[in-house]
């Protein structure tokens, strides 16, 4: 028994669900749902399709290269059994995908980290144009509006320079 | 044995009837009336047409019998032996011939008459030439009466001749008149061949077929053959001499030493000596039959002697048996097929044709490289272990005693994992786990995993001195906080304000009020103002204060009664838009008038609504397909379409 990988998004496919498609030429297609199955007869490239992990892959949303992931693969050499080895091997998967979840927030993280400007440019001009919306303007907030444009623009020049 | 199959012959009609077939085919087959109007050499052409087809009939027949008899020169020379001995070759051939000859002749004769037709002036001479052409043609052919009937003759004896293949393995039995020749066929064939008890009771050739060693054997019967030369034989006795000659056969030679047939046994070995000639090459057997009456033993001292003799002299072997009682004719014929196997196969090696064989037989001997000897290897452990014995009670257990142990067939389930080779034997009935937090354990079993894992400790430690995992807490200042809220709350009123146009947007196709009719309360805008932090009180400060004083005028209007709405309102209100009036109350005074109307009108409908009869006002479709819009046979759209 195998846990396979979903042709088309990459999810985990547990015993007995999803369905596979054998091609002509044997090869062999498992998917874990119709919507992955109807994709696929749609001819359309798991890559190009956002929400399927080779998209995230590719377009650098997730963490792809990392010694973790030089554990998991497919070894076509039969060990013989040992109990030592797989109580080992057991303790590592944990650990292992320990290391990695860490090594994902991190990498999440610095993602995200150029947000941060974008975010605050844009809220300095939701309340230039649209101060309207939320209270006649008064003096006060006008003011207030001023001194945060002119300190972004001092910010901007600074680092112009 | 198709190969030689004269029963196909047609039938050689007499030349009177050959005559009639033609004429008559002629008569069928061309055309027969000439009409006043045909032109001159359209008669020639109906004439010459006929006499052409006259000859071409002959000719087709005459062509066909002489293809369909077999010429002499070119066939087997035991059958064109056996026809001359019949049917007398020269005659044979001289009947052919003139057959031959009578179709050149037809065929000159036909030329010579178109050409002279070619002349002819009148219908009357055109057809004197015909008559002529043809006349002279079944002259030609009645000519041939004899050959025709001769040849007639010949084609229905050749047709019952048995079909004798020349090449075939044969057992040909021969001797004098007798002597038990037939009775020798009849045991070991199936053939069925007449065996009376006197002389030349068999006149011809007879052929039986048998079966041994699962090939088809061909025996044949000949007829008896006396003691005299060649030139006075019968042709009874010459058919023998013909097989003898020229079938390579295994000969019986067929002896009865109890003079039965009423022949000497000299006489019997002169026949064989003079008829010895027939046999080279060929193997030979002498046959003595009738030993339950005279053995060889039996016979006098010089007889015996003779016998063997001839026997020695020419590598004939003597075989005995009898007809009467079966002895030995079962081993006689064994022993006469193997040999003529045997001599037929030495005849093919010495042939020229054996090569080609030969060559494609290839038997592969390799030569040994070198003298180190190969033997076969038998582990120790195998050598040592003592051998397997059913009886023995210390004997090994195999798995079927295993399976017979634990409940038979269906029930013992194999031990799979006995044979493990682990490092621990503990560890051969491990229940293996393979799926852990969704991964296979299997991709991650790795010899040197504890290794791996401990690099990656390594990394994991330097990566943490690094400070790569440290997140830098930013701080953040009250301006930045106060810009964010208010933005979020402007971002929040924004998506209240699309949803609500969305809302409205639902309405899709229905009629939707222009903008300046659509009127907008009061407490409306002050609650919007109010929202945006504006003061309201001005705006409703004027509506609240001021009133509509009514007016002396309106009291003074006598003309209508006060309690009227319509009266007071024409008076205060300029209407600035067209009111949609109820018709039902049109024309009615006031209320009380309306409700008797009201009342009336149900009562008049009480009738035929209890009945559920249809009234003037109900939706009726009167005529379901109206006749104009369905009676055209048009295609293209019906009649009030154009």
């Amino acid at each position: 028994m195998r846990l396979e990988k979903c042709y088309f998004c990459s999810s985990t496919i547990y015993p007995g669900h999803g369905t596979m498609f054998v091609r002509n030429d044997s090869k062999m297609f498992r998917f874990c749902r119709s919507k992955c199955h109807a994709a696929f007869k749609h001819k359309r490239n798991p890559r190009k399709v956002r929400w399927t992990k080779a998209f995230r892959k590719a377009a650098g949303k997730e963490m792809a290269i990392d010694s973790t992931f030089e554990f998991e693969k497919r070894r076509n050499v039969p060990v013989r059994y040992d109990r030592e080895l797989m109580a080992t091997t057991v303790k590592a998967i944990k650990r292992i995908s320990e290391i990695r979840a860490k090594r994902e927030r991190v990498f999440y993280k610095n993602r995200m980290s150029s947000n941060k400007e974008r975010e605050k440019a844009e809220n300095i001009r939701e309340i230039q144009t649209n101060i309207e919306l939320i209270g006649a303007p008064s003096a006060k907030i006008k003011a207030q509006i001023a001194k945060v444009t002119e300190k972004m623009q001092q910010n901007s020049d600074m680092e112009i320079l | 044995m198709a190969l030689y199959n004269f029963k196909r012959i047609q039938p050689v009609p007499p030349a009177n009837d050959f005559l009639d077939i033609v004429l008559s085919k002629t008569q069928r087959k061309t055309p027969t009336v000439i009409h006043k109007n045909y032109k001159i050499g359209r008669i020639r052409q109906f004439y010459m047409r006929k006499v052409k087809f006259t000859q071409d009939s002959f000719e087709e027949k005459l062509k066909a019998m002489l293809e369909e008899f077999p010429k002499l020169d070119d066939i087997h020379p035991f059958y064109s032996d056996l026809m001359n001995v019949l049917y007398d070759k020269d005659h044979y051939k001289i009947a052919l011939g003139q057959i031959n000859t009578a179709r050149h002749l037809i065929d000159q004769v036909a030329k010579e008459y178109v050409r002279l037709l070619k002349f002819g002036d009148s219908l009357y001479r055109c057809k004197q030439l015909k008559k002529a052409a043809l006349g002279r043609m079944a002259t030609i052919m009645k000519r041939q009466k004899d050959s025709l009937v001769y040849l007639e003759q010949v084609r229905q004896h050749l047709a019952r001749l048995p079909s004798i293949d020349p090449n075939t393995r044969t057992l040909l039995i021969c001797g004098y008149p007798n002597v038990g020749k037939s009775s020798f066929m009849n045991k070991i064939t199936r053939a069925d061949v007449d065996v009376q008890p006197y002389a030349f009771t068999t006149k011809s050739l007879f052929v039986g077929h048998m079966d041994y060693r699962y090939l088809r054997w061909q025996v044949i019967d000949t007829p008896g053959i006396l003691d005299h030369p060649l030139e006075q034989m019968n042709t009874i006795e010459m058919q023998s001499v013909t097989a003898l000659a020229h079938l390579r056969a295994c000969i019986m030679f067929f002896m009865d030493l109890s003079e039965q047939c009423g022949y000497s046994v000299k006489d019997q070995i002169t026949l064989y000596q003079n008829v010895k000639p027939l046999f080279v090459n060929k193997p030979t057997f002498i046959v003595i039959n009738k030993i339950d009456v005279t053995r060889p033993e039996d016979l006098p001292e010089d007889e015996q002697i003779m016998l063997k003799e001839i026997a020695e002299r020419d590598g004939a072997q003597i075989v005995q048996l009898s007809c009467h009682t079966d002895e030995g004719v079962i081993d006689v014929r064994n022993t006469a097929c193997d040999k003529l196997l045997a001599a037929r196969v030495d005849f093919k090696l010495k042939g020229n044709k054996i090569n080609e064989v030969i060559n494609k037989i290839h038997l592969a001997e390799p030569i040994a490289r070198d003298d180190i000897p190969r033997t076969p290897f038998i582990p120790e452990q195998v050598k040592g272990r003592p051998l397997y014995d059913m009886k023995d009670p210390k004997r090994r257990k195999l798995e079927r005693d295993l399976e017979a142990e634990g409940g038979g067939p269906g029930v013992f389930s194999v031990d799979l994992k006995k044979k493990y080779l682990l490092k621990n034997d503990e560890w051969k009935y491990d229940a293996i786990p393979e799926i852990i937090d969704g991964k296979n354990i299997i991709d991650f079993v790795d010899p040197d995993i504890a290794e791996k894992l401990d690099a990656l400790e390594r990394e994991e430690q330097k990566l943490e001195a690094e400070g790569y995992y440290d997140s830098a807490e930013e701080m953040v200042d009250s301006e930045e906080e106060e810009t964010k809220r208010l933005a979020e709350i402007i971002k929040e009123k924004k998506k209240l304000i699309i949803q609500a146009h969305r809302a409205k947007k639902m309405m899709k196709n229905r009629p939707v009020m222009p903008r300046t009719v659509i009127t907008k309360s009061v407490e409306e805008m002050e609650e919007q103002l109010g929202q945006l932090g504006l003061d309201a009180s001005a705006i409703r400060g004027r509506s609240l204060t001021r009133k509509r004083k009514r007016t002396e005028t309106d009291d003074m209007d006598v003309d209508y009664p006060p309690s009227s709405p319509q009266a007071s309102r024409s008076i205060s209100v300029a209407r600035s838009k067209s009111a949609v009036r109820d018709r039902s109350i049109a024309g009615l005074a006031d209320t009380k008038q309306q409700k008797e109307t009201e009342k009336q009108k149900k009562l008049s409908q009480r009738k035929s609504n209890l009945l559920a009869k249809v009234g003037e006002s109900d939706r009726s479709i009167k005529v379901k397909r109206p006749k104009h819009l369905f009676s055209s046979k048009m295609t293209n759209g019906k009649k009030d379409w154009r």
